[in-house]
């Protein structure tokens, strides 16, 4: 027991990477911010696309969607990272990952869009539309509001996936949350860096988890 | 050589391709039976951890709400590094795959609890009173009345959140597991060509694509009905 608590609760190590793991934390939140604000904003063009009159569009939107919901984030980061300096294209961990994140994110984003945006009724648009607004304006000020609201809980679900995928970054070694752990755990040949890590994502991730629950919950009765 | 042929040199390389198919085929036996073995692990255990909820035993809720939230919070990659690198010093020695095996099929197992139970919960309350009243006992209403409409109200967002833990599989290339990504990465390191990388990708299209397309079909076909 002793040499369980040792190796997985050591106060002493714990508050030794406590810096490092702040660092890595502020990291983790700045790419979760680029990550989930272009995920969010491309999803909805995505999801616009997928719905368009216009047969090609849709065509390239639901490719778009289906090839990277089939590729593993981490395929599409390595490729990225490692694939494009072959290419002559060199790019910083940080744009890969947002770039990576992105082209994954948008695609489960846009699905969630989607279902919101079917569950508006078409009358909604012809009457906003009928009163003169035009179609971007019909758009913003009437049908996004009800598709979020309605898929609220799925919108957040995403999230919660999105701020868990950003842990990948640390395969192509930039020094977010579990880099930084990884890294303290190697010098100090102790895994309670990794359970201080395992922390911080419960603390940034429980609350959003229970949320998510909760608005199922009220969704189902 | 013009810009095309570079390209198609670097990402399409037919030599390279030769070479390092029987790895990336390996990679691809690998990645498919610790699927299978993570699908068939953590929906079992979901299943069995959502009927035992039904039961509504306020201890035994309160550890499997506590299980469910926190493998649903964390990012299996740090629960796959804990295990794999803090486990061998109190004496737990796990391969790779296992580890990588346990991790996810805990996470999916987390997931599918949550889907099983969303399903019971829907079954009207007058069901199980109805099924109990004949005489059937809480058991076989659970099994006989309120399971069969459970899974099939489970069954469209089981797939999406199987899928997305399947791919999970490629988080084994952080721990030495010899799957489809790691295969390739070897493959680019020793040929010095991102065609490695580009067999990877068109393996996991491949294997995902139709999974994909079968979601989409499963979805479109249950949305109607959709709460």
């Amino acid at each position: 027991m002793d040499i369980f608590i040792d190796q997985f609760f050591n106060i002493d190590i714990m508050r030794k990477s406590l810096p490092l793991l702040f660092k890595g934390l502020w990291m983790t939140l700045q790419l979760c911010s680029a990550v989930i604000l272009l995920g969010l904003i491309g999803g909805l063009f995505v999801a616009l696309g997928n719905m368009s009159e216009r047969r090609w569009l849709r065509w390239i939107s639901i490719g778009y969607t289906d090839l990277f919901r089939a590729l593993p984030p981490l395929v599409l980061l390595i490729f990225i990272y490692a694939g494009l300096p072959f290419a002559g294209i060199n790019i910083s961990p940080f744009a890969a990952v947002v770039i990576a994140f992105l082209l994954n994110n948008s695609s489960y984003y846009a699905e969630v869009y989607r279902a919101g945006l079917i569950s508006v009724a078409k009358g909604q648009w012809e009457a906003a539309e009928s009163t003169g607004l035009s179609p971007a304006q019909t758009l913003i000020h009437v049908v996004l509001p009800q598709a979020v609201r309605n898929v609220l809980p799925d919108l957040l679900s995403n999230t919660v996936e999105v701020v868990k995928l950003t842990s990948l970054a640390s395969v192509i070694s930039l020094s977010e949350l579990l880099y930084n752990a990884g890294m303290a755990r190697s010098v100090t040949y102790n895994a309670s860096p990794l359970v201080l890590a395992a922390l911080f994502y419960l603390v940034l991730l429980w609350p959003l988890v229970r949320l998510v629950s909760h608005f199922q919950r009220r969704l189902a009765a | 050589m013009t810009a095309m042929e570079r390209f198609l040199e670097t990402f399409f390389n037919p030599t390279v391709m030769a070479k390092y198919t029987p790895d990336i085929i390996a990679g691809i036996w690998v990645t498919l039976t610790i699927a299978a073995a993570v699908i068939v692990a953590g929906i079992a255990a979901g299943l069995a951890l959502a009927c035992l909820r039904s039961y509504g035993i306020r201890v035994l809720n309160f550890f499997i709400i506590c299980y469910a939230d926190i493998f649903r919070a964390l990012p299996p990659l740090v629960v796959i590094l804990i295990l794999y690198f803090g486990f061998p010093s109190i004496g737990i020695q796990l391969s790779g795959p296992m580890v990588l095996f346990i991790v996810l099929a805990a996470t999916l197992a987390a997931f599918a609890e949550e889907i099983f139970w969303a399903g019971f919960s829907s079954v009207e309350k007058g069901q199980w009173e109805a099924g109990i009243a004949t005489g059937l006992g809480f058991t076989r209403t659970l099994a006989y009345v309120a399971l069969p409409q459970a899974v099939r109200l489970a069954i469209p967002p089981l797939v999406n959140r199987v899928l997305a833990i399947t791919k999970m599989t490629a988080l084994g290339s952080a721990i030495g597991v010899s799957e489809i990504l790691s295969s390739a990465t070897t493959a680019q390191s020793f040929s010095g060509s991102a065609t490695p990388l580009t067999m990877s990708v068109v393996a996991y299209l491949v294997i995902f694509l139709p999974m994909v397309v079968i979601a989409r079909w499963l979805e479109s076909r249950t949305a109607w009905k959709k709460r």
